[in-house]
């Protein structure tokens, strides 16, 4: 379970994320969802200890987050966050063996291997595993890092908008993926969303946050509807039921 | 793509290969007559091999040295700063590590040449910081503005040396460690640049931590790693580094931009292949350029520096034209 409490972040006069206390339980698929600057990759930032925070506190797993070692953390909690630029020109299978980094430390095992392997396995990259970085296209690149923190096979999986320049078929095959891996292995997820369809078709649980804030937490019944939906994003949206999945019209 | 496996070893054998074979052509080249035949022959000065022995050998020594450390210093910079274009005379360190062997000329003449560099490694450490702390201010994507960023910040060190230099009488001085120069290296001036052998080494024994800090800062912590103590461990080796060519055979510019970056086209940025490779291929060309610039106007000499900063203004260019063809 990951309980943050009492969290602010600042820049300059402007709060960001506003006081807020959350616990992400374990297992499954958690989204926060929310209108942009409502501060979710913020608040993801800070769970993860990329970005310091003003105050408050986090908790991983009864680890506090501002105290233990960063690679202790880096064996339990993986983050990708959006909008990677790399610079370095790297191989998808070096990019993937670094998710084995805080295990073996450059020298890779048997084991590490077999990971790497799967990893690649599971986003379809084994035929790209030797092209470089710079030669793929953005959502085979996305893929390839989000093989990487797959690799780093942590209980806490943390993705800002990892359907960013998938297209239909690949956003569905990994969300898909996610689900299987939190059901097969116990991962917990926790997503950055912005298609709310998606959040609601495969999470297990919703945080919406607004203005810094968390507006509304719960299932996805208690998040997708009309009600909610219109105090989170402030506009209209319908919401009809589809082979008992709640799925949201927003076009108008 | 020879990127990975024995295919990309043997490769690296080859290079190795030509590496020593140009080492050899450098012992034999020279006004004195070094051949053989002439260490064989019955002489009771033993001219020939004291000439090897005191001069050729330590020059050849400095030049592999110098080539591999500074390309490698070329390659931390890289990776460090996430900039194809920086390297230590592109970041201020190499007028830092001038302006500090300066003062310390002035101030403490007397010292022994181990402190003299220590105190210009200072420097150099003090200016690449400043460098690192300017860049805040420039988006880190902007491929062009930080190399520019950090020639102005070198022109802007170099023109308080220059003056100083200049007030002080030692304008003649400042000219030569500019001018990185081979052709003064004896037996007993040279040692220092051992140090930049050390800094190869520790490239090499860091070299996953320094691959991973050049996916950038979250990525780093993500794995786990300091990312500050890995760029202050960067920022040191190539600090020494600088200085010791500095106060030893003088700057050479751009070696630590070419040799790294066509090694990057050739194998890409994983450091644990790539640091051989850097170092191997940076002593060829600082050799190969030595060479050259002995037999051109033989018997005279063209300074290092004048001949990498000929051949590599050119491939410089070529590099910056490529990119911005891809788009960078």
């Amino acid at each position: 379970m990951i309980i943050a409490s009492g969290i602010r972040k600042f820049y300059g006069e402007n709060a960001v994320v506003d006081d807020v206390s959350i616990s992400l339980p374990r297992g499954g698929i958690t989204s926060i969802i929310g209108p942009n600057g409502a501060g979710k990759s913020t608040l993801l930032s800070i769970i993860s200890r990329l970005l310091g925070m003003d105050a408050g506190s986090v908790v991983v797993d009864n680890l506090d987050i501002s105290t233990t070692p960063s690679d202790v953390l880096a064996r339990r909690l993986s983050i990708l966050r959006q909008d990677n630029h790399m610079t370095a020109r790297l191989t998808v299978h070096d990019l993937v063996s670094f998710g084995r980094y805080p295990y073996s430390k450059g020298r890779l095992t048997i084991e590490d291997k077999d990971h790497i392997d799967r990893s690649l396995d599971y986003l379809n990259l084994t035929e790209l595993s030797h092209r470089f970085l710079d030669e793929l296209s953005g959502g085979q690149r996305q893929r390839a890092f989000v093989a990487m923190v797959l690799c780093q096979d942590t209980d806490y999986v943390l993705l800002d908008e990892p359907l960013n320049n998938l297209d239909m078929k690949h956003a569905m095959g990994m969300m898909k993926l996610m689900q299987k891996a939190a059901r097969e292995l116990g991962k917990t997820f926790v997503l950055v969303l912005h298609d709310i369809n998606f959040a609601s078709w495969y999470s297990d649980h919703i945080v919406a946050m607004r203005d810094g804030k968390v507006v509304r937490q719960g299932s996805t019944e208690d998040i997708i509807n009309p009600e909610a939906l219109k105090a989170i994003y402030d506009m209209d949206i319908n919401v009809h039921e589809i082979g008992g999945q709640r799925i949201s019209l927003f076009y108008d | 793509m020879f990127s990975t496996g024995s295919d990309g070893l043997r490769f690296l054998g080859v290079g190795i290969a030509v590496t020593i074979v140009l080492a050899i052509i450098s012992l034999f080249i020279g006004v004195s007559d070094v051949s053989l035949s002439a260490i064989f022959a019955p002489d009771p000065a033993e001219r020939a091999t004291q000439v090897l022995l005191i001069s050729r050998i330590p020059r050849t020594l400095a030049i592999i040295l110098a080539g591999s450390s500074l390309a490698i210093a070329g390659l931390l910079m890289q990776m460090i700063v996430r900039n194809r274009f920086v390297e230590p005379s592109t970041a201020g360190t190499t007028e830092s590590a001038t302006l500090g062997f300066l003062v310390v000329t002035l101030l403490a003449p007397g010292l022994p040449l181990m402190v003299k560099m220590l105190v210009s490694a200072a420097f150099a450490l003090g200016g690449t910081a400043l460098f690192i702390r300017l860049l805040r201010f420039v988006p880190v994507r902007d491929v062009m503005l930080v190399p520019l960023v950090g020639i102005m910040l070198g022109s802007v060190i170099g023109a308080i040396t220059t003056f100083f230099g200049y007030r002080f009488n030692l304008l003649p001085s400042l000219l030569a460690w500019n001018m990185g120069d081979f052709s003064g290296v004896l037996r007993g001036r040279y040692e220092l640049l051992w140090f930049g052998l050390a800094g190869t080494v520790m490239a090499y024994v860091a070299a996953d931590r320094f691959t991973v800090a050049g996916m950038g800062q979250d990525f780093t912590t993500n794995l786990g790693l300091d990312y500050k103590l890995v760029m202050r461990l960067g920022l040191v080796i190539v600090s020494v580094v600088a200085a010791v060519c500095l106060v030893s055979v003088g700057s050479i510019p751009f070696l630590g931009l070419i040799v790294p970056n066509v090694v990057s086209l050739m194998i890409g940025d994983n450091m644990r292949r790539t640091v051989p490779w850097v170092a191997v291929l940076g002593a060829g060309f600082v050799l190969a350029c030595d060479i050259l610039g002995r037999v051109i106007r033989y018997p005279y000499e063209i300074p290092i520096s004048v001949v990498v900063g000929v051949i590599g203004s050119f491939l410089f260019l070529y590099l910056l034209l490529r990119k911005r063809q891809n788009g960078a």
